[in-house]
């Protein structure tokens, strides 16, 4: 569908989170937009593999250095590689950079975790004097929030717990009932007083409420109203089967092409370009933005595209390189890089986990325990009270994942019995992997890393991709709070393993490098083009534009000040969203121009 | 990377030859044998499984192509040595002398620590290939992978043996 052929008022580079929910509040709001992405086009209702067995699969589905999270997942040409589009790291660094090349980028495949940033990870410097603090409150964003979940579909309860927000009323979808092996954690957790609740993940546990929910989220909008209520009513709840991670044919989670794409296109305001790899923005003489040149990666042709705003949704790190690459006598240090802060306080999540075996899960009477493919209860951070006492040795908090339960045997599922079994063959071996099916468990943390000085990416400038574009260098350094706090994770799971009688199957390390994930290996890549208060101190302000050029926005991680252990696609959406309404207001009022 | 999800194909060749296959099925057996409740290993396919994964174009797995195929010569020349047969024509017997001084890392004797990596290895990829078909999901009993109207957590049995009632 071509449903108009003069410049877009928007040009939006990139169709994952940000992106997504940019083009969607822009096209509702009746704007018209040209969505750039890098990838090709994808539809997660005709290519998810959704019922394939991990035996149809070349090596059983296995992960390889093609597909790292294995066969199935829903990640197109990339990984923490991209055929022909590399990265370089100065020395000592190992940052990882996960892209893929599909329309709906990592929304695709994500972990559907969506937790709210809370009133303290706003402003984290006034806390604790580390860091820096967000030009914007918990309250200023909460609105966004309820619209983001209300239209996502996340499942979860309110706890009124500290720093971990409720949602507003009716917002929420149900949470599922827990499995047996969460039920048991929680029983443990009770007893060393950490919290087990309902995890909040963008996955329907019903049918949306398409009337009242998008006469809620478009009150004044009657097409908005319409395509959104359409577009809910499309969408099946969970059937409690199949990997999240594979996409979801049913739309029961959330893909950017399956809840953000679809109504947007429906209101004729969106154009999607696919296979579109931008290289720069561009500017006139004035300084403002006026369109950007992209590959087209078929015909590996440059083409150009104008509009009278850009918003870049490209990913933290692809859209800082887009603007360091976009050199001009207006700014020859890179586009909106007055303050030099662009590309700078790279962060990732603070990794760390244990596995274990328990004997109590052995031998269980078999029945359903998929569910919701991931989590259904989860741990948010409790050591407020001991952080402010000065009785840990790091700053911030972590919240646990944890997994297990009867599923689908695949790749691996009995490898390493080995030193359980004294190295069982035959009959008995074939016996004890009965007896150990479904009690294995895992707990990852996933914990705040503090911006630093020495972790960002920058333009290398003696390598360029197979676009011709040059590309990034990854710098890398970890602070005592970030290994500390992985030392503390690995502890304080073996000893929750410990108290449910199981054993640790890990190396729980005290060195807090051996116990950290590698940089950028939590797929939580945020900032390098930081909001804040003043053009001195941040490339952008609170509604993710450009200090420099008004009618530049950047709408993905890149904005991030922090980075909370609130995992950030939520927070992008909702800041997305809550851009977006302010781009349009000053669309109408004049102020981009 | 952007093959079709919904249609898989095993896209490289594969390399071990028909009488490592037939070495490897044999031994794909001893550690997973047939019984009341399952076939064997190989009759679910999986020595092909493991020559898939060996013939595989990605660094691990090349690794594992030399340390499957020494192991498997090691097998044969032993069971030459030992009995006058190649391994797959062994008894019982003879078969589970030989895995017995491999089958365990820590209790291998020095000089076989190679042949106790292959041994293992063969040991994970095998159970890899057997309970990932239907007969042996059906074996373990996995439920699951097909739609559900509703999901209610753990049955009460479940729950008792937990101690959660």
């Amino acid at each position: 569908m071509m449903p108009w052929q003069d410049d877009p008022d928007v040009i939006v580079v990139g169709s994952g989170a940000g992106g997504g929910m940019a083009a969607y509040v822009l096209a509702c709001s009746g704007v018209k937009v040209l969505l750039l992405e890098a990838g090709r086009d994808y539809d997660p209702v005709t290519e998810t593999p959704m019922f394939q067995l991990p035996k149809d699969a070349p090596l059983r589905a296995a992960g390889t250095s093609d597909k790292p999270f294995g066969f199935y997942d829903a990640t197109v040409d990339g990984g923490w590689s991209v055929p022909g589009e590399p990265y370089t790291s100065a020395e000592g660094t190992n940052f990882m950079w996960w892209r893929s090349r599909m329309l709906g980028g990592r929304t695709n495949h994500w972990g559907r975790i969506s937790l709210r940033m809370g009133e303290y990870d706003f402003k984290p410097y006034s806390r604790d004097g580390l860091g820096f603090d967000w030009p914007m409150t918990y309250d200023d964003l909460a609105p966004w929030y309820d619209k983001t979940e209300m239209l996502v579909g996340v499942y979860g309860t309110n706890e009124g717990l500290e720093n971990t927000p409720d949602s507003g009323p009716e917002v929420l979808q149900p949470p599922p009932a827990p499995r047996a092996y969460e039920l048991l954690t929680k029983k443990t957790c009770d007893g060393l007083d950490i919290p087990v609740i309902p995890a909040h993940l963008a996955i329907l546990t019903e049918r949306q409420a398409a009337e009242r929910l998008s006469n809620r989220l478009w009150p004044d909008n009657g097409l908005a109203r319409r395509v959104t209520r359409e577009s809910m009513a499309s969408r099946a709840a969970c059937f409690w089967a199949t990997p999240c991670g594979r996409g979801c044919s049913i739309k029961a989670n959330f893909q950017s092409p399956t809840v953000c794409l679809p109504p947007a296109l429906a209101t004729g305001n969106l154009r999607i370009v696919t296979n579109a790899m931008v290289r720069e923005v561009t500017v006139d003489a004035g300084g403002r933005a006026n369109g950007v040149h992209y590959i087209d990666r078929e015909t590996r042709t440059d083409r150009f595209a104008s509009a009278g705003v850009v918003v870049l949704a490209a990913s933290a790190c692809e859209s800082a390189r887009i603007l360091l690459n976009s050199r001009s006598s207006s700014f020859p240090d890179g586009l909106g890089n007055g303050s030099g802060l662009v590309g700078r306080y790279l962060m990732d999540t603070v990794g760390a986990g244990v596995s274990g075996q328990i004997p109590a899960l052995e031998n269980l009477p078999r029945h359903p325990e998929e569910g919701a493919s991931a989590m259904h209860l989860y741990m948010p951070w409790w050591l407020y009270g001991e952080q402010a006492r000065g009785a840990l040795d790091f700053a911030r908090g972590y919240h646990v994942e944890f997994g297990g339960g009867q599923r689908m045997p695949g790749y691996g599922a009995f490898s390493g019995l080995e030193p359980l079994t004294e190295g069982a063959y035959g009959q008995r071996f074939k016996e004890e992997c009965r007896r150990y099916y479904g009690s294995f468990m895992y707990f990852d943390g996933r914990g705040e890393m503090i911006p630093n000085d020495d972790s960002y990416c920058e333009i290398d400038p003696d390598v360029v991709d197979q676009w011709g574009i040059p590309v990034l260098k990854f710098h890398w350094e970890w602070s005592d709070h970030e290994l500390n706090q992985a030392v503390h994770m690995q502890e304080t799971f073996a000893e929750i393993i410990d108290a449910m009688g199981g054993q640790v199957l890990s190396t729980v390390q005290t060195d807090g490098a051996r116990a950290i994930a590698a940089p950028g290996q939590i797929i939580h890549e945020v900032g390098c083009t930081r909001m804040g208060d003043s053009a001195s101190n941040s490339v952008l302000n609170q509604y993710c534009q450009s200090w420099e050029v008004p009618n530049l926005f950047v709408m993905d991680g890149g904005p991030f000040v922090s980075n909370a252990d609130k995992n950030p696609t939520l927070s992008i959406m909702a800041i997305a969203w809550r851009s977006s309404e302010y781009l349009v207001e000053q669309l109408a009022t004049g102020g981009l121009s | 990377m952007d093959p079709d999800l919904v249609a898989p194909v095993v896209p490289w060749d594969l390399v071990l030859s028909e009488d490592e296959l037939v070495s490897l099925a044999s031994l794909c057996d001893v550690i997973i044998p047939a019984d009341q409740h399952s076939p064997a290993a190989s009759a679910l396919g999986a020595h092909d499984f493991i020559n898939e994964w060996v013939s595989a174009p990605y660094e691990g797995n090349e690794r594992d192509l030399t340390l499957v195929r020494g192991g498997l010569a090691w097998l044969n020349t032993e069971s030459h040595r030992r009995f006058d047969a190649p391994f797959a024509l062994l008894g019982a017997g003879q078969k589970a002398e030989l895995c017995d001084e491999i089958c365990y890392a820590p209790r291998a004797a020095p000089g076989l620590e190679a042949q106790a990596r292959f041994f293992d290895k063969v040991r994970d990829l095998t159970s890899t290939a057997f309970w990932t078909t239907e007969e042996g999901m059906a074996d373990l009993g996995f439920v699951g992978n097909r739609p559900m109207a509703t999901f209610e957590g753990p049955p009460p049995e479940v729950l008792q043996r937990l101690g959660l009632t």
